[in-house]
């Protein structure tokens, strides 16, 4: 057998059992550490797939920073104790879900079909990925000649998440209404 | 043989798993891990199409939503704490001050 479908075999179960196991387990922090096996699986995907910048940036951004924070405001919150918190819905509501559901695994399904009929059209092919010094090389020149101008923007959107942020952290408690228990 | 209608499959499950998390859970920092789910989804098929069209656009886009998940994540924890400090929960459905 093939080494590097094995490789997707056991990555591709860890990441549909671990996300399964995000939205079905009772407490917050069980979830946290299953989103962190979801996570190592996409890289491991990612790495598959000969995208190894991405990969090394999902360990580091993901499963570095996002996780420790989701880890930290658990803590804050002290959300420990088990809740079996399935929204109980109307019937009008679980019908139209289940019609978009249907109408979402149709695109996705013509999505999946399309797949075989693209054409590689552009000019980063594997040899000329590797001719480049390999895929960081060849990223950062595609990031830094066309796309210089949105990388400068997106620092804009970090900018304005820390001021929200810390706006949001510093807000005093206003609401006098009465609470619902 | 990895072909890549197979890693477009796993996109999709795990798309539609975050999706159903979003839908049906109640506590607001499991709804964030399923966005995050879902950001993660996008972003296999964002690299799989990448690779399907010899070109390095995918990976360019996967980065900006990276950038944009990392701010989402962090905004949206401080709207949990904020919310946790004012009604005492982490509930969305008891989360209703502008109905009354």
């Amino acid at each position: 057998m093939d080494w590097s479908f094995l490789a997707f075999v056991i990555f591709a179960t860890i990441a549909i059992l671990g996300s399964l196991m995000v939205i079905l387990q009772k407490t917050p922090v069980s979830s946290a550490f299953s989103l962190v096996l979801v996570f190592f699986s996409f890289a491991g995907l990612y790495a598959l797939l000969g995208a190894h910048f991405i990969a090394a940036l999902q360990i580091l951004v993901y499963t570095g920073a996002i996780m420790v924070l989701f880890v930290f405001v658990i803590m804050l919150l002290g959300q420990d104790e088990k809740t079996t918190d399935i929204k109980d819905t109307s019937l009008l509501f679980k019908g139209v879900t289940t019609l978009g559901a249907i109408g979402l695994l149709s695109v996705f399904l013509r999505a999946v079909m399309g797949s075989k009929e693209i054409v590689a059209k552009g000019q980063y092919s594997e040899e000329k990925i590797k001719e480049l010094g390999g895929n960081l090389q060849a990223i950062s020149e595609v990031l830094f000649k066309d796309y210089v101008f949105h990388f400068e923007l997106v620092s804009f959107l970090i900018l304005g998440a820390i001021v929200a942020t810390v706006a949001l952290a510093k807000r005093k408690n206003t609401y006098s209404g009465e609470y619902h228990e | 043989m990895n072909e890549p209608w197979m890693m477009l499959i796993v996109a999709c499950t795990v798309f539609l798993i975050g999706l159903m998390g979003v839908i049906f859970r109640k506590n607001l920092l499991i709804v964030l891990m399923s966005v995050e789910l879902m950001l993660n989804a996008v972003n296999l098929s964002f690299v799989t199409f990448s690779k399907l069209h010899n070109s390095l656009e995918g990976h360019i886009s996967v980065l900006f939503v990276m950038t944009v998940a990392a701010a989402e994540s962090a905004v949206g924890l401080g709207l949990v704490i904020a919310l946790f400090r004012t009604l005492k929960t982490a509930d969305s459905d008891q989360i209703q001050i502008l109905r009354d």
